[in-house]
C-alpha cells in the first residue's frame, strides 16, 4: 500500500505484535499473584499439533480468503478467493508484483490488517483451527508464539530507543514466558543462533549501531524467541545488499531446516524464489494464478502471467553488448582522480569524522556507449553520479566533459552546460514535483534556458508519445500515474534538452521486474536513436549486464574492477567482484558457479 | 505493504482526501461557518442596522439589550452597541487578517531562503529569528505602540513583526527536508535558478504547514490586537475595536455588564473558530496520511 507510510506502520505492527503493553501488564499482574502462567493454550496447541502431524502435514491452510478494500480504491478486494497450503517444515514463496496482494495476505494471517481493510470471507486454518475473524486478544496470544513475522525494513521495525537485548526480552515477556534471568540467557542464545558476532556486547547495543544485515538478524532473533511453528517473512531481504541478502537467505534456510519450521516467504524476486523455495504461489492483482512446487513453477510455468514474469527477470548474460557505431573517437567524458570526502562532526571542537565517498576514481566514456557503475550501498556510486552532474562539488580531480574541465566550474558557470548532461532519478515518486503538471515539469527547464514555451510544449508532447505515454498526460499531475509511467516521464524530462550524456541513478530499482524490462528496453532504444552516452548506476548486477557495454565495480569509494560484462561475470579479476557475482540470487552463469565451487 | 495503490486518484483538489477529511472534521466546519457568518455580518451588518456606530443619543444611554431597535443595547454615550460591535469587528478582523498575511509573507520568505540556502545565510537568518523570539513580545508590542502613532495599519505592522518568527521556523524546517527530495535535485539538474526552485518548486509543497500556521496566526493576531487596544495603546476611540470596547466597558462592569460580555463573546467566538479551523486543517493536511 504505497500511500501508507510503511515504516511507521511496520513499527506499529511490531509493537502490536510483540510488546503489547496491555497484555504485558495483565501477565505481570498474573505472575505477581503467583497464578501459573497461561500454559493451557500452549499445551493444547502442542497436543493438537501432534494430532495434526498424524493426520496431515499442513501447518497453515488458507481457503477462499477474500479481503475487502474500502470504497474508492482501484478494486473491491485486495485478495479474492485465494487458497493455498503451507506444508509443515517447508518454505512457501508467495511471489507477485506490487499491488498483487501478497503483503495483505500475510497481514491477514497475522491479524494485522489496518482497520479499514477486513477479511470478508474465507478461512485461515492454523493447526486445524480457523483464525479468520478471531477476536484481537485471541490473535495476540498466537502472534509471536505460534506465528511470527519479519519485515522488509529492519530499521523501522526495531524500536530505536531500546537495546537489542531488551527487545528480544520484551517479545518473551509480553507472552509471560520465563524469568528475567532465563529470558536473558535465551536472548544471548538467540543472538548466537542468528550468527551475530560478540553477542554479549550485541545484547546492549541500540539498533542504529548495527548494519542492515545485523538488524535483520536481530529481527529474526525476535521472531524466533518463542519458537513459533510458522515464520512469515515479508520481503526480508529487499532492502539489503546482494551479499547481505545471500547471507540472510542462507540463515533463514538453515534455521528452517534445523527447527523444522514452516516459512511463508513473500518476495517479488524470482532469483530469491529459486534460491529458497520448496513451493511457490504466484499472485496477480489479488488472485492466485499459479501454484506448485518450485521446480515445476520455475521450469515449466503454465500461466501466461508467470511466464511473463519469469521472462522479465533480468539474467546475467555474460555476453557483451553489440556496440553502436561510435559518433566520434574522442571520449565524451574523462574522469581523473575524482575525490569526494564527507566530513561530519564539530568544526571547532573535537575531531571531525571523514568518510571518503569517492576516492581517486578515474574512467572514460566513449560517445554512444553505456558504462555501468555497480556496487553495494555505501560504495559511493550515487555520490559519483551526483559529482558528475555537479549536484555536489568535488574535493579533487578532474571531470573532462567534451574536453573541458567542469569540476571546478561555479554553478553559474556550469549552468549553460547543464542541458548537455541530464539525469534520471531513482525514485519515480519523489523525483516529480507533486504540485506541478507533467507539462510544467517537462517544459520548465527548456523555458528557463530561453526556449519559447510554444515550442517546448510541442516538443514535450512529442517526447511523451515517444516514451510510450499518451500526449494527454501533458496537463495531468504526477499522482495520476503509476511508477513505471512516472519513470517514463522522468526519462522524457531528461531528454527534453537532447543531452549528450545521460546519468541514470538506480533508474529501474524501484520498479517491478516487468516494468523494469520495459524501461531498460526504452533506454536502449533511445540510445540507439540519439547516440547519447549513458552512465548507468545500479546495485543490481543482473540489470547492469542487460544494458552496459562496460561495467565498473565500486567498493568503498574506489573502482576495484572495470571491464566488459563478459569479464566481470565470467572471469572476474578482483575477489570483491567474485563475491558480488556469487551472491546474486537465482541462477548464475555456469562458469561463475564452477569458479565459486573451485574456490 | 506494497500491495495496494490508489489508482482512481482524485484529479482535482476539491476531490482530494485532505478536503474530504476537513469536511469530516465537525469542529473545523463549525469554525468555518462561524467565521463566515461573522465576516458577513461585519461586512454587511452595518448597512442593515438602523443606527450608525457613531450616532450619539444621550437619552438612550445604558439601554440594556433588546431595547427598541437597540438589539444589543447602547453604551455610556447612547451609541448603538450592535452597530459598534460590527464596525469593531471589521477593524479587528481586518487587522487580524492583514497581520497574518504580512507575517506569513515575511516568515515564508525568511524560512524558504534560510532553509534552501543553508550555510551562513541560513544561520544569519535563523539567528535573527531567534533574536526576535527572545524579545518579550507583549512589551515589544506595547513599547512600539506607545512610541508610534497608533493607527490600524501601524497596529497591523506591529503585530506582524512579533508573529512572523514562528512561520519562519516552520517553513525553514519544511524546506530543509524538501530540499533533499529528488524533484529539487531534478530542478537543479535542469539548470533552474535558485529563486525559481525556491518559490515555484519548493514553496507550493510547503503550503500545508503554512496554511495551518496562517489560521492559528489570525486567531493570535485578533487576540493581540484586542489586548493592545484594551490597554489603550491600540485602535483609538472613537474608531471602535473589540479591544477598546472592552476597555470602555470596564468601569461599568457592575451596572452594564453587557458592554463587556458582548465584545468579549465576539473575541472568543472569532478566536476559537480560527483555532478550530487550524486544528481541522492540521488533521486534514497531515503529511503522514497524505503520502503521494
Amino acid at each position: 500500500m504505497s500511500q501508507l507510510p510503511t515504516g511507521e506502520c511496520q513499527y506499529e505492527r511490531r509493537v502490536l505484535d510483540l510488546s503489547d503493553r496491555a497484555a504485558k501488564s495483565v501477565r505481570s499482574l498474573n505472575s505477581q499473584q503467583d497464578v501459573p502462567m497461561p500454559l493451557k493454550g500452549k499445551d493444547t496447541l502442542m497436543a493438537s499439533s501432534i494430532q495434526a502431524a498424524d493426520s496431515q502435514d499442513v501447518a497453515l491452510s488458507v481457503r477462499d480468503l477474500c479481503v475487502s478494500l474500502p470504497g474508492g480504491m482501484e478494486r473491491a478486494f485486495a485478495v479474492e478467493n485465494i487458497s493455498f497450503d503451507l506444508k509443515r517444515g517447508q518454505i512457501l514463496c508467495i511471489i507477485g508484483e506490487s499491488g498483487s496482494g501478497k503483503s495483505v495476505t500475510a497481514n491477514a494471517i497475522m491479524g494485522l490488517l489496518p482497520k479499514v481493510i477486513r477479511v470478508s470471507s474465507g478461512a485461515i486454518h492454523l493447526d486445524g483451527r480457523n483464525i479468520a475473524g478471531l477476536p484481537a486478544d485471541k490473535l495476540r496470544g498466537l502472534r509471536g508464539r505460534v506465528v511470527s513475522m519479519i519485515f522488509q525494513d529492519p530499521l523501522s521495525a526495531l524500536n530505536p530507543l531500546m537495546t537489542v537485548g531488551a527487545q528480544i526480552d520484551e517479545a518473551m515477556a509480553a507472552h509471560g514466558v520465563g524469568t528475567p534471568k532465563s529470558r536473558r540467557s535465551r536472548a544471548i542464545e538467540l543472538l548466537t543462533e542468528v550468527g551475530l558476532p560478540d553477542v554479549q556486547l550485541m545484547y546492549h547495543q541500540y539498533p542504529f549501531r548495527l548494519s542492515g544485515g545485523q538488524r535483520q538478524r536481530v529481527m529474526i532473533a525476535i521472531a524466533l524467541a518463542l519458537e513459533p511453528a510458522i515464520l512469515i517473512a515479508d520481503e526480508p531481504t529487499t532492502a539489503l545488499d546482494v551479499t547481505t541478502q545471500a547471507q540472510i537467505l542462507k540463515l533463514i534456510r538453515d534455521i528452517q531446516r534445523r527447527k523444522g519450521m514452516s516459512v511463508m516467504f513473500i518476495t517479488h524476486d524470482f532469483g530469491v524464489v529459486a534460491e529458497i523455495a520448496d513451493s511457490v504461489v504466484v499472485m496477480e492483482k489479488g488472485h492466485v494464478v499459479e501454484q506448485g512446487s518450485a521446480v515445476q513453477v520455475l521450469k515449466s510455468p503454465n500461466h501466461p502471467y508467470t511466464r511473463r514474469l519469469i521472462a522479465a527477470v533480468p539474467h546475467l548474460t555474460g555476453k557483451d553488448r553489440i556496440p553502436l557505431e561510435a559518433a566520434g573517437k574522442a571520449p565524451i567524458l574523462q574522469v581523473n582522480g575524482l575525490v569526494k570526502t564527507y566530513r561530519s562532526g564539530a568544526k571547532w571542537f573535537g575531531a571531525t569524522r571523514t568518510v571518503p565517498a569517492v576516492n581517486d576514481v578515474s574512467f572514460d566514456l566513449a560517445p554512444g556507449r553505456t558504462l555501468g557503475v555497480v556496487g553495494e550501498s555505501g560504495s559511493g556510486k550515487s555520490s559519483l553520479g551526483r559529482l558528475l552532474i555537479k549536484l555536489m562539488d568535488s574535493d579533487g580531480g578532474r571531470i573532462l566533459f567534451e574536453g573541458r574541465d567542469i569540476a571546478g566550474l561555479s554553478e553559474a558557470g556550469f549552468r549553460p552546460l547543464r542541458p548537455r548532461i541530464q539525469m534520471i532519478f531513482q525514485d519515480p515518486f519523489a523525483s516529480l514535483n507533486p504540485r506541478s503538471t507533467i507539462g510544467h515539469i517537462l517544459t520548465v527547464g527548456p523555458v528557463a534556458h530561453g526556449k519559447p514555451y510554444a515550442q517546448a510544449r510541442e516538443e514535450a508532447r512529442g517526447l511523451l508519445s515517444h516514451v510510450g505515454l499518451d500526449a494527454g498526460a501533458f496537463g495531468r499531475y504526477p499522482h495520476e500515474f503509476s511508477g513505471g509511467q512516472r519513470q517514463r516521464i522522468g526519462i522524457a524530462r531528461a531528454l527534453m534538452f537532447k543531452p549528450t550524456l545521460l546519468i541514470a541513478d538506480e533508474a529501474v530499482s524501484a520498479l517491478d521486474v516487468s516494468i523494469q524490462a520495459q524501461i531498460l528496453k526504452l533506454l536502449d532504444q533511445i540510445q540507439r536513436e540519439t547516440g547519447v552516452s549513458m552512465i548507468f548506476i545500479t546495485h543490481d548486477l543482473r540489470v547492469a549486464s542487460q544494458i552496459c557495454d562496460e561495467i565498473a565495480v565500486m567498493q568503498r569509494g574506489r573502482i576495484v574492477e572495470r571491464g566488459p560484462p563478459s569479464q566481470i561475470f565470467l572471469n572476474p579479476k578482483s575477489s570483491y567482484t567474485r563475491e558480488l557475482v556469487a551472491a546474486i540470487p537465482g541462477e548464475q552463469p555456469e562458469h561463475a558457479r564452477q569458479a565459486s565451487a573451485n574456490r | 505493504m506494497t500491495a495496494l495503490a490508489v489508482s482512481a486518484a482524485p484529479s482535482r483538489w476539491w476531490h482530494s482526501r485532505a478536503v474530504l477529511r476537513f469536511i469530516n472534521h465537525r469542529l473545523a466546519l463549525l469554525g468555518l461557518a462561524m467565521i463566515t457568518l461573522l465576516t458577513l455580518a461585519c461586512v454587511l451588518g452595518p448597512y442593515l442596522l438602523p443606527y450608525d456606530s457613531l450616532y450619539i443619543d444621550l437619552r438612550a444611554r445604558f439601554a440594556p439589550p433588546m431595547t427598541g431597535h437597540h438589539y444589543l443595547g447602547t453604551d455610556p454615550l447612547g451609541r448603538d452597541l450592535a452597530a459598534r460591535l460590527l464596525m469593531a469587528g471589521r477593524i479587528s478582523l481586518l487587522v487580524g487578517f492583514s497581520a497574518m498575511l504580512l507575517s506569513i509573507v515575511i516568515g515564508a520568505l525568511v524560512g524558504v531562503i534560510a532553509g534552501y540556502r543553508g550555510g551562513w545565510i541560513g544561520a544569519v537568518l535563523m539567528r535573527t529569528v531567534d533574536g526576535f523570539l527572545s524579545f518579550p513580545s507583549i512589551f515589544l508590542v506595547l513599547a512600539l505602540a506607545a512610541a508610534l502613532r497608533p493607527s490600524p495599519i501601524m497596529i497591523t505592522i506591529i503585530i506582524a513583526i512579533t508573529k512572523w518568527m514562528e512561520v519562519a521556523r516552520i517553513v525553514e524546517a519544511e524546506v530543509r527536508s524538501l530540499r533533499e527530495r529528488e524533484f529539487v535535485q531534478a530542478g537543479r539538474m535542469l539548470g533552474l535558478s535558485g529563486t525559481h526552485i525556491m518559490f515555484r518548486e519548493i514553496l507550493p509543497n510547503a503550503m500545508g504547514p503554512i496554511i495551518v500556521a496562517a489560521s492559528l496566526t489570525v486567531a493570535r493576531a485578533i487576540l493581540l490586537e484586542a489586548y493592545i487596544s484594551f490597554l489603550g495603546y491600540g485602535i483609538q476611540p472613537p474608531l471602535p475595536s473589540w479591544g477598546n470596547m472592552l476597555n470602555g466597558a470596564q468601569q461599568y462592569l457592575a451596572s452594564a455588564p453587557w458592554l463587556a460580555i458582548i465584545p468579549g463573546a465576539a473575541i472568543t467566538i472569532a478566536v476559537t473558530s480560527f483555532n478550530f479551523i487550524g486544528d481541522g486543517l492540521r488533521d486534514a493536511l497531515d503529511v503522514r496520511d497524505d503520502h503521494i
